[in-house]
């Protein structure tokens, strides 16, 4: 079983959002996602200052035998995105809940957090898909 | 030094010659209109060797392809069939290889005699109402076809269209070809049995609609069976609907993309009509459309007055989105298609759809027999099918990579890996109608032994490939460094 922290919700496409005491959170792919995708050769990322709604396509990871929408997790404004990745892609496969963060969003409304999934929910959907 | 990976560099001696390639000495004179800034002040790095060892360097280099004249190629959703040699004893006839493209209409009546009647035979095989051949390649093909989709609503001043919706199970260049056409895509789920999920598609059909992307059979290797309900759902919204070519050979002559309810298609005729492709050569991906979506074909078209032809152009075309290439087209390809539909007839263009139907769901069944998982059990196949390795690769670590490398040890072609994305660890096979029953069994028979191994000894087809000039490629480090120029060490 993969890497879940308890700390994290997630989305059903597999995307995590860590909530900051600032009211922004962090937005990444689960180590179940950067698995299933492989190692990573392109990561594209939202324009900072874009407003997004939940389940907006905010960019793609691209893989040597896929490419994938990522889906913002909740609606809100991005403030800042991991420009690391543009050079190093591969920091999603070897520290995806650190480094290998996507991008950092300003909530709109934070109940919408309510609406993912806990960590418990989200490896039961693992294990469902298996 | 592994020879088969030789450069012509490694074989290089100083001083090393061949006269018949050497350049003529330049006298100073010639260069001088070359401003003295941009003249090289050293040599090029040229291989310094006799004219045998280029021959044989690139003779050997030839041998090594995988290709459709030396082995199975059952790429899925590539229709790698035999192309037969007669269609290139047609299209090199003099008259047509050497006849200019600028060659008046008058001296080109026999060229243009063979188009109009290619068109004619792509209306009438996909039940399209008009054809124009000029798209020169697939791609092209789709975003013609794109095109159309978006200047009929345009001239209907209907501005508020903007997304285009694409089936998981579409072939993957949709989304692109969309995209490139300024739509937005939206993805339908796909259900479990491969069928489009028909409420998904309704909720997601509005005054937004510009149309659908889809390919019938689609790539899941199974047949839409609710077209019809998908065709409706799309029209009452208001949206078209766009048929990808690239599953044409199960259907062709059999069921027509224009009697399901498209409005346009794009053929590969590359792939269906068996001119050679692979390569990165030159292809054809003609467009048909429907009655309503005649004013909006890319020109020139070829048409008929009497008894000769002429070249349709944007004056008889007002609304057409225009010129595709410098001409019409891939002139060699399209007469080989024409000789290949000339060559089957009615008759056998049925059987093109039979056979190769009945070649995919023979191997399919042998599959399953000797231990393989079918992505889509209660389905038969089109002319392709999915088998999964979910299953190995968590039991022997063994992944669909490791099998499609292992099946080149066994000389045959590996089929497409990983695509459609909606299966996990996959691989797409697409044996065509050409292959003798023999052909089949061998790869059967090949998968049967992997699969041996895999159990047995899974290090074995984890490192393979062996047989081959090189063993695994980083396809990492390939797509993330994209310079190739090679240099000296």
């Amino acid at each position: 079983m993969s890497n879940i922290p308890a700390e994290l919700r997630y989305a059903k496409s597999h995307e995590w959002i860590r909530l900051e005491d600032d009211g922004t959170a962090y937005v990444g792919i689960s180590e179940h996602a950067q698995e299933a995708m492989g190692d990573l050769v392109y990561v594209e990322l939202p324009d900072v200052g874009a407003v997004v709604a939940s389940s907006d396509e905010t960019g793609v990871v691209e893989s040597v035998k896929a490419a994938s929408d990522i889906y913002a997790p909740v609606s809100g404004e991005i403030i800042a995105v991991n420009e690391a990745l543009s050079d190093s892609p591969e920091l999603v496969n070897q520290d995806c809940y650190g480094d290998g963060w996507l991008y950092q969003i300003k909530l709109s409304d934070k109940a919408e957090l309510e609406d993912l999934l806990g960590a418990e929910d989200y490896a039961a959907q693992l294990e469902e898909d298996a | 030094m592994n020879r088969e990976a030789q450069l012509i560099f490694d074989v290089s001696k100083a001083g090393r010659r061949a006269f018949s390639q050497a350049p003529k000495p330049v006298a100073d004179d010639k260069l001088s209109d070359l401003p003295a800034g941009l003249r090289r002040q050293s040599k090029p790095m040229l291989p310094e060797v006799s004219e045998l060892q280029v021959v044989r360097h690139y003779t050997n280099l030839s041998s090594k392809n995988f290709a459709i004249d030396k082995q199975f190629y059952p790429l899925g959703s590539c229709t790698m069939k035999y192309n037969p040699r007669g269609a290139n004893r047609a299209a090199m006839l003099p008259g047509f290889l050497k006849r200019h493209p600028l060659a008046p209409e008058s001296h080109s009546q026999g060229y243009l005699a063979c188009l109009f009647e290619l068109q004619e035979f792509l209306k009438e095989v996909t039940g399209m109402k008009g054809v124009s051949l000029t798209p020169m390649a697939g791609a092209q093909g789709e975003f013609a076809g794109v095109a159309m989709i978006r200047a009929y609503h345009e001239a209907r001043n209907d501005h508020a269209r903007t997304e285009i919706l694409v089936p998981e199970a579409a072939h993957g260049t949709n989304p692109a070809t969309a995209v490139m056409c300024g739509y937005k895509v939206r993805e339908v789920p796909v259900n479990n049995n491969g069928d489009v999920d028909l409420e998904a598609l309704k909720a997601a059909c509005g005054p937004q609609t510009a149309g659908l992307m889809m390919t019938n059979p689609s790539t899941c290797g199974v047949f839409e069976r609710q077209i019809e309900a998908i065709a409706k759902a799309v029209h009452e919204s208001g949206g078209l609907l766009y048929y990808d070519g690239a599953n044409l050979n199960a259907i062709l002559g059999k069921v027509r993309p224009g009697d399901m309810g498209f409005d346009v298609i794009h053929m590969n005729l590359h792939k269906t009509f068996a001119t050679p492709h692979g390569g990165g050569g030159p292809g054809a991906g003609p467009v048909g459309v429907s009655e309503r979506l005649k004013p909006f074909l890319p020109t020139p078209i070829v048409g008929q007055d009497g008894d000769s032809y002429r070249w349709l152009s944007d004056a008889d075309l007002p609304q057409t989105i225009g010129h595709l290439s410098a001409f019409m087209g891939n002139a060699g390809v399209l007469l080989r298609a024409y000789y290949y539909a000339r060559a089957l007839g009615r008759e056998g263009m049925l059987r093109v759809g039979e056979y190769s139907s009945l070649a995919a769901n023979y191997m399919l069944k042998r599959l399953q027999q000797v231990g393989y998982t079918a992505a889509y059990p209660e389905r038969r196949a089109s002319h392709e099918f999915i088998i999964t390795l979910a299953k190995e690769s968590k039991a022997f670590d063994v992944s669909a990579m490791d099998v499609a490398k292992r099946l080149l040890d066994y000389n045959q072609h590996a089929p497409t890996t990983y695509f459609p994305l909606l299966v996990p660890e996959c691989l797409l096979i697409e044996p065509t109608e050409t292959e003798t029953k023999e052909a089949l069994d061998e790869f059967i028979d090949a998968m049967a032994k992997i699969l041996e191994e895999a159990r047995e000894n899974p290090e074995l087809v984890k490192g393979a490939p062996y047989s081959q000039p090189v063993r695994r490629l980083d396809d990492v480090r390939a797509a993330r460094e994209l310079n190739l120029v090679w240099k000296p060490a």
